[in-house]
């Protein structure tokens, strides 16, 4: 349907070629969550992999950073329709994080877990492979709090909701879980490519 | 998707086609346009639609506005859209929209950041500029049969011309003794940012709250979150909306 009246701003073609339907290109990095950062104390800090209500490994802040790094350079891409290039994240790779565990993943799907009230569903298929990192530095620093420090799961290829923030641990489950936003009409998936926002698209 | 048994909110978003019906500017640099659509017949105050608009040789563009209005049973609701510089979108609602255009739109989205009379209060309300827009929805929503329940609105803003619905809001004040209004102009002469002591005249007018919504920039919903919380709110109440960076 035509809007009349409407042109529109066209992006250079190397641009639009990178930004998926319906996004645009932001140089900024919005914050979007769903309340206030939540305390985190690196002293406290856990990172624990549970298989259902199970504890399979637990991590201290210094026993992660020991874990092999893994960086990763590129575009990012938010539901709410902003898209960033050339954003540079390091961690540890999930493949790596079970290697650690000395575990193969034991269901295809997880829920990530995190400080504040948040969680969001992710298939173990999306971050095997070099797929995902918990990452625990932005552009060669600490995550700041605002972005989700200081570690956030981190899977670029999908819609950055599933890149949840002030993650504490990830949660393996027998069936795809809905998280926080799948609850309340967000994709359970939300490829970005295939323009996965909202539940039926 | 059919999750069914752990779905708070079966909907699918659909776009639905909308007529502007009316159209006008509410301060310098924010455009209030009334649309018709279906999707008016339900929605929750704080809620936003996402917005698209389609040029002549099939480009699209699209973008998320909050509610204004809080349902009244006329089929249709109120945005408010402050027109950003080279705004894609906002460009053309304050420049070339006009009654009787359509646009498509779909939600209503974020059951998270949305309020309504069975929720209850008191409603500590924290909107930065057009921040303000998703929490004016909430009180015009207490205002049809609510209005036993407190809420306190802060409202930062760079100076009264800027300000939605001052008139509204200030003429609310005045009349419901359940409600205040905490302005702070920052670009004015004796204006302020928001500080302790605003938070605390708010609070002390309010009682603890029940509910708390804030909106706007960045700075300023981690400035009135810091805030909130230093005054002694749990942060499980807080819930956020940031625009910008």
């Amino acid at each position: 349907m035509v809007t009349r009246g409407f042109v529109g701003r066209r992006q250079p073609p190397e641009t639009g070629a990178r930004l998926p339907p319906g996004q645009y290109l932001t140089d900024d990095f919005p914050i979007l969550q769903i309340g206030p950062n939540p305390a985190v104390d690196l002293a406290t800090w856990r990172f624990t992999l549970r298989e259902g209500s199970r504890p399979i490994k637990t991590w201290s802040w210094a026993e992660f950073e020991a874990l092999p790094r893994t960086t990763w350079t590129g575009d990012i891409h938010c539901v709410t329709k902003w898209s960033k290039f050339d954003t540079t994240w390091e961690g540890v790779s999930f493949d790596d994080l079970l290697a650690d565990a000395g575990i193969a993943a034991p269901t295809n799907f997880l829920v990530a877990e995190s400080y504040d009230d948040y969680s969001t569903n992710v298939p173990v298929a999306d971050l095997v492979g070099g797929r995902a990192l918990v990452a625990t530095r932005y552009a060669g620093q600490p995550i700041h709090p605002d972005h989700g420090g200081p570690a956030r799961l981190f899977v670029p290829h999908l819609y950055f909701w599933k890149s949840a923030k002030w993650v504490k641990g990830l949660r393996f489950t027998n069936v795809d879980t809905a998280g926080f936003w799948e609850l309340r009409g967000y994709h359970m998936y939300g490829d970005p490519w295939r323009e996965q926002r909202y539940i039926g698209d | 998707m059919s999750s069914a048994t752990s779905v708070i909110e079966p909907v699918v978003f659909r776009w639905h086609r909308a007529e502007i019906v009316a159209i006008a500017p509410v301060t310098p640099h924010v455009t209030s346009v009334r649309l018709r659509c279906g999707l008016a017949a339900a929605y929750r105050a704080g809620q936003h639609v996402d917005v698209r608009l389609t040029a002549e040789d099939g480009y699209q563009a699209q973008r998320s506005y909050s509610i204004a209005s809080a349902q009244d049973g006329s089929g249709t609701f109120e945005l408010m859209i402050e027109g950003l510089p080279d705004g894609e979108v906002s460009g053309w609602f304050s420049q070339a929209a006009a009654v009787g255009d359509h646009v498509e739109l779909r939600g209503p989205i974020g059951g998270s950041f949305s309020w309504d009379g069975p929720d209850g209060g008191p409603l500590l309300l924290g909107g930065g500029g057009s921040g303000v827009v998703p929490l004016l929805a909430m009180l015009r929503r207490r205002a049809q049969g609510w209005r036993q329940i407190p809420a306190a609105l802060i409202y930062s803003v760079r100076t009264r011309a800027e300000a939605i619905a001052l008139a509204e809001l200030e003429s609310l004040a005045a009349a419901d003794p359940n409600v205040s209004l905490h302005l702070a102009t920052t670009r004015e002469a004796g204006g302020r940012r928001i500080d302790a002591a605003l938070v605390g005249d708010a609070l002390a007018r309010l009682g603890p709250p029940g509910k708390v919504f804030l909106c706007g920039s960045n700075r300023f919903v981690a400035a009135a979150s810091d805030l909130i919380m230093a005054a002694g709110v749990a942060p499980g109440l807080i819930r956020t909306e940031r625009f910008g960076a």
